[in-house]
């Protein structure tokens, strides 16, 4: 429990550091923000866009940093994440919470999918280490390498424009009750199959490679040698060596997560997929800055979420983050 | 994410070659598995592209041609885009800004997660608590977001500037390796050589630079590839949002104006799959050097990826399938005498 404690401590500093340094960086850049934003956009910012986004960043009145800062801390609380400038005036929590499950699901399915399918691929490989499964390791290579969004325009264009076996864009059909009825899954579950085979052919190798490395070292254990010279089935010893190796497997997923999630955000942009990765395109494109630091935000807060579920899961796989509290 | 990352995980630590002297011989010494010959072959011939691609370009890349959208040719070897520019001479042109800022990034955040994470794993205490966290926050906060939103507020003159672009790239890419090094050096402080130089009474920073880092040099190597890997992913991704200014010639940049000219739905596959297949390769080579290093630090990852043909040369009777991976010998890698030690840390 100590344990589970202290790490969800290390989450709220995280959050923390992720707000303030949120707040900061419109402050702290060369220039005025303000300035900056109308120059890229040479006059075409409306002045109540300006006036927005001067009200946004506390550049109104002759307010103190510091007061400033725990207006915005105010304002979070109460969920505000300020009014977007492309979907005006529409809040940026009410775009955010409209994508936010397309991607939570999408990004939370192919990643459960990756890391269980990988695993499982990386204990076979290295228990068949030195015969032909070892000719996966360079193409998973070769796939990891390969930025996301790159691998998904490739299955765009074979598996939906050419083939088109599966729909390019969207995330259901138009027209479908958004719910839990079977036409609108069936129809998700279609549109979602491209974004979710591409994300986890990106993100598989990195499990595949960790957990054959890690088997390859656990194998060398005694307690794997006493399982064999016992008698006991190669499938029993091969659990032992896997329960075992698989520890920093779960304990990397933290580190991989947010890479993960970054190539989702590509992903979405390829398939024109209604998440966040979706918005974040528009709001780079139509200068939201409101919206892209609630995207930020957002995302930040899934993550830390995730690696605190993916905390929980180790100390039920591990007794000894048990046993310290 | 790549098999380093396991040095990472506790318990996983491969004990460094005790012995300075071989250290310092081993810096020199390039090790000669095929994994790091052809990621440095590939590596090297993108480097070269890169110093001389904007010269041997045979066209100006911003310069509209009359040929619009032309499949490969002889004028045009790689075709031509939407608005009849040379895809060859863009993707020669843009090999440059993209391994540069690689690189570049690379070094930054190598510099900064071996300041990090060498501190924090000698000083220990105080230090290392607050060094720690900071590494573990910047380990979890995701960086293209991060990235973007920072990108986004730069004044629009620098935002297309390749080294504040590194820098920033930087800023995200240190905490990985710095983690690593901080449990590497952790596990040095209490070493032998390192209480005599102590007990001697060198000073600290003599001791951090010649008795810890050269023991250093293979993880900082790994993990200095593995930044120049994330730095040319997250550029790469950068430009292909078009967050940097997409006139700046870089390899994301020219599937920027592929996605957004609709470059697959024309099916003009010669204008988005060269980029897309430099940029694959590159990462390759990254990614097989940083392999190939792991392997050097980890004997028996290098003696599990023999083949059956190899393990007979190399004088192993049979595949073992439990008890002992082999420490391999071969030529012109010096085995590493170690020992994993697979218990809790």
């Amino acid at each position: 429990m100590i344990h589970l404690l202290r790490r969800l401590g290390f989450y709220v500093l995280t959050a923390w550091a992720a707000i303030t340094v949120n707040f900061f960086i419109p402050h702290l850049m060369p220039g005025d923000p303000v300035q900056n934003l109308i120059a890229r956009q040479q006059g075409k910012t409306s002045p109540q866009a300006v006036e927005a986004l001067r009200v946004q960043l506390g550049l109104v009145g002759n307010q103190s940093l510091w007061s400033e800062y725990f207006d915005y801390w105010g304002k979070l609380f109460h969920g505000n994440l300020g009014t977007s400038f492309s979907f005006f005036p529409a809040t940026v929590s009410s775009v955010l919470s409209a994508a936010l499950p397309w991607t939570l699901v999408l990004v939370g399915v192919s990643t459960i999918v990756s890391f269980i399918v990988g695993t499982i691929i990386g204990i076979v490989v290295a228990w068949r280490r030195g015969s032909w499964l070892d000719g996966i390791m360079p193409v998973a290579t070769f796939f990891q390498a390969v930025p996301y969004f790159f691998f998904a325009l490739l299955v765009l264009i074979v598996l939906g424009s050419d083939l088109g076996w599966f729909p390019i864009s969207g995330g259901s059909d138009q027209g479908l009750d958004i719910g839990l009825n079977g036409a609108f899954i069936g129809s998700a579950l279609y549109h979602g199959f491209l974004p979710m085979i591409t994300i986890v052919i990106s993100s598989i190798a990195g499990w595949i490679l960790g957990m054959r490395n890690m088997m390859v070292t656990t194998m060398d254990e005694d307690y794997v040698l006493v399982a064999q010279a016992k008698g006991l089935p190669n499938r029993r010893v091969i659990g032992y060596a896997a329960r075992n190796a698989i520890l920093p497997n779960v304990s990397s997923f933290s580190l991989s997560l947010s890479f993960v999630v970054s190539g989702a955000l590509l992903t979405e942009i390829v398939f024109s997929y209604p998440g966040i990765g979706f918005q974040l395109l528009g709001a780079v494109q139509a200068e939201d800055f409101p919206l892209l630091q609630g995207i930020f935000l957002v995302i930040t807060f899934a993550v830390l979420a995730a690696n605190l579920l993916a905390d929980v899961v180790y100390a039920v796989l591990d007794p000894r983050t048990r046993q310290e509290g | 994410m790549s098999t380093t990352e396991i040095a990472a995980a506790p318990g996983a630590l491969p004990s460094p070659a005790p012995i300075p002297s071989s250290a310092r011989r081993r810096v020199v010494q390039i090790p000669r598995s095929p994994k790091i010959l052809i990621g440095l072959g590939i590596l090297v011939f993108f480097v070269l592209l890169a110093v001389i691609g904007p010269w041997v370009a045979p066209y100006d890349p911003t310069i509209a041609g009359p040929d619009l959208l032309q499949g490969p040719s002889a004028a045009h070897l790689l075709g031509t885009t939407q608005s009849g520019q040379d895809v060859l001479s863009e993707l020669l042109v843009g090999a440059r800004s993209t391994v540069f800022i690689g690189f570049l990034a690379g070094i930054i955040a190598t510099a900064l997660s071996i300041i990090v994470g060498v501190c924090a794993g000698y000083f220990g205490g105080l230090a290392d608590d607050l060094l720690s966290m900071l590494t573990n926050v910047f380990l979890v906060i995701p960086g293209l977001p991060l990235l973007i939103v920072l990108a986004a507020y730069l004044p629009n003159n620098t935002s297309s500037n390749p080294v504040v672009l590194a820098l920033i790239i930087s800023i995200t890419g240190w905490a990985w390796g710095g983690r690593v090094l901080r449990a590497q050096t952790l596990s040095m402080r209490r070493r032998d050589y390192v209480e005599s130089a102590r007990v001697i009474g060198e000073k600290r920073m003599r001791i951090i630079g010649a008795e810890i880092l050269p023991n250093l040099t293979a993880i900082v190597a790994s993990s200095f590839v593995f930044t120049v890997l994330y730095a040319i992913g997250t550029y790469v991704a950068l430009a292909f949002l078009g967050v940097v200014q997409p006139l700046h010639w870089s390899w994301g940049g020219m599937l920027f104006w592929a996605e957004s000219q609709n470059a697959a739905q024309v099916n003009a596959w010669w204008w988005f799959l060269p980029p897309g297949i430099c940029i694959a390769l590159l990462g390759t080579s990254l990614a097989l050097l940083n392999f190939g290093i792991d392997e050097f630090i980890n004997p028996r990852l290098r003696a599990a990826g023999l083949s059956r043909k190899a393990a007979r040369a190399a004088g192993l009777p049979r595949r073992p399938k439990f008890g002992m991976t082999p420490v391999v010998r071969r030529r012109g890698l010096r085995p590493v005498a170690a020992t994993i030690d697979g218990g809790a840390r």
